[in-house]
């Protein structure tokens, strides 16, 4: 317990980073402490504490194999469905074990929404991918209001204009910037509290990208938003906290722009001005 | 800058920051340069060399164009960050500071020609020391550069209130000159200029410190005093009268 608060008074950290885990002002929405990620033997999230709230899109960067990602998907449990993989430590959303044993993970889910690299829209019509998961979790009572969500959902996600006289149409038959947008409006659709996205303009083009990027900015202080980015200067556009994570550590967290003009972490820099390996 | 040498993954974006480190480097040479003929044209009222020192300041003016236009594109090319981000930023006002300092230099030979009795002005025993000393901070500022060197930095920029500190001198003995000689105000508001023109050589060398300090350490040299001003001395003088 000593380490935490020796962290949170903003000092070093064990594995020699500087880093204040708090996300700035306001209570946090999900608290992570001294998370460890195994993956049989081999250790690949070393310590890490960190804090995420509302009002923030927090941006986690690093170099391929930093763990940046596996540490995104123990926010919402994604790493149980990986047999090998062992995960420690303390996670709350809410001041809540989300691995406490009576946690429903599909529950958690749901409050904690994904959105991958690649979009992955399901082979049904544009409707029925924003109506799935309110469907199986119950949130509409009648048709009239499940089209009340999927309009929204998809106005939410800046998608509703483009698709709005062909929801019957596949998802699949979108462009792949608004197959995104369709995923997040599918994940925005079960009311989550959280939004998780891993790479999330990586295989589209920079305009898809910047539509992505405003939607970001549109949808952002509703959810908590977790981006993580190989484009820095995605991570500096779309954030205002941005994580470094090094080797399975948290070498640097801090308000972004501090984080792109002035960081304090030897390795940050590097990495940042691409002077790394 | 912390750990400046280390070099970037992508060589081309450290040889554009060396070109462009190479060219501060020249152009801070070239206005120190300038000062120092401007100064010596005046002493020896050598006209010829005080012309070389006009003609010579499109060179300094090119090369801020040169210096900018690498700047810009290595801004929009390379997206550089943290250190580098700063340094670039400092680079570019850097530049144009240290063309306004030849300015001032060229600005000096151009009144070379208007000061014949020269022997007669008193005051103007004391400028060859003050553009010693503002010659000195501009190169001070520039090897501060070179070297990422904060403490150098803001040492120039307390240096600077000696430069001041002749003008005030210089000042005050020259508006007593022209009580005394009227016939000479003319030439004395010449050296009054020239000595203005150093003092302002040794802000903009300040300057140059304040961005040097910037990009070595990401925040802003602390505020210094600036000392009286000697306007305001002779206005008091005038009014206790």
């Amino acid at each position: 317990m000593n380490d935490i608060e020796h962290i949170e008074n903003g000092s070093e950290t064990a594995s020699g980073g500087v880093s204040s885990i708090s996300a700035g002002e306001g209570s946090p929405k999900m608290t992570t402490r001294n998370v460890e990620v195994y993956y049989g033997e081999k250790q690949a999230i070393n310590g890490v504490s960190i804090d995420i709230n509302m009002d923030n899109v927090t941006a986690f960067i690093g170099p391929s194999g930093c763990g940046k990602s596996t540490f995104l998907r123990c926010l919402n449990r994604m790493n149980d469905t990986i047999p090998i993989a062992k995960v420690t430590g303390d996670i709350e959303l809410d001041n809540e074990d989300i691995y406490a044993p009576d946690m429903d993970v599909v529950q958690l889910r749901a409050r904690v929404g994904m959105v991958f690299q690649k979009p992955n829209p399901f082979p049904k019509s544009i409707y029925d991918n924003i109506a799935y998961g309110p469907r199986i979790h119950g949130l509409a009572s009648g048709k009239d209001e499940l089209d009340h969500i999927v309009e929204t959902s998809l106005q939410r996600a800046g998608l509703w204009g483009e698709v709005q006289d062909r929801l019957d149409d596949s998802g699949t038959a979108l462009s792949g910037g608004q197959q995104q947008r369709l995923c997040i409006a599918r994940a925005i659709a079960v009311d989550p509290e959280v939004i998780l996205m891993d790479e999330p303009c990586s295989a589209l083009d920079p305009i898809a990208t910047a539509k992505i990027e405003e939607l970001i900015h549109e949808i952002r202080g509703k959810y908590a938003i977790v981006i993580v980015t190989h484009n820095m200067q995605q991570a500096a556009r779309v954030s205002q906290r941005t994580a470094f994570f090094h080797l399975g550590t948290l070498v640097e967290y801090g308000v972004t722009s501090d984080i792109f003009t002035n960081p304090t972490q030897e390795k940050t820099r590097d990495y940042i001005t691409g002077r790394y390996g | 800058m912390p750990n400046s040498g280390t070099e970037h993954t992508v060589k081309a974006f450290d040889t554009d920051i060396n070109e462009l480190r190479g060219m501060v480097a020249e152009i801070g040479g070239r206005s120190e340069q300038a000062i120092a003929k401007a100064m010596k044209a005046l002493e020896k009222h050598d006209l010829k060399l005080a012309n070389q020192v006009v003609e010579e300041d499109k060179l300094i003016d090119d090369l801020e164009r040169r210096i900018d236009d690498l700047t810009f594109q290595t801004i929009a090319l390379r997206a550089p960050m943290a250190d580098d981000l700063r340094e670039l930023i400092a680079t570019f006002k850097i530049s144009g500071v240290v063309e306004r300092i030849g300015d001032y230099a060229k600005n000096i030979a151009k009144r070379v020609p208007l000061i014949t009795k020269s022997k007669k002005l008193g005051p103007i025993s004391l400028l060859p020391s003050m553009s010693k000393v503002a010659s000195e901070l501009v190169r001070d500022s520039l090897e501060a550069f070179a070297r990422r060197d904060a403490d150098l930095a803001e040492e120039v920029s307390e240096r600077d209130q000696v430069v001041d500190d002749f003008y005030t001198s210089i000042f005050r003995a020259t508006i007593t000159h022209m009580i005394e000689n009227p016939k000479d105000i003319g030439e004395a508001a010449h050296l009054l200029f020239i000595a203005k023109n150093l003092e302002r050589i040794g802000d903009h060398a300040t300057n140059v410190a304040e961005m040097v300090y910037f990009a070595a350490k990401g925040e802003q040299m602390p505020e210094r005093d600036r000392g009286e001003n000697p306007t305001d001395i002779w206005n008091d003088a005038e009014a206790k009268e």
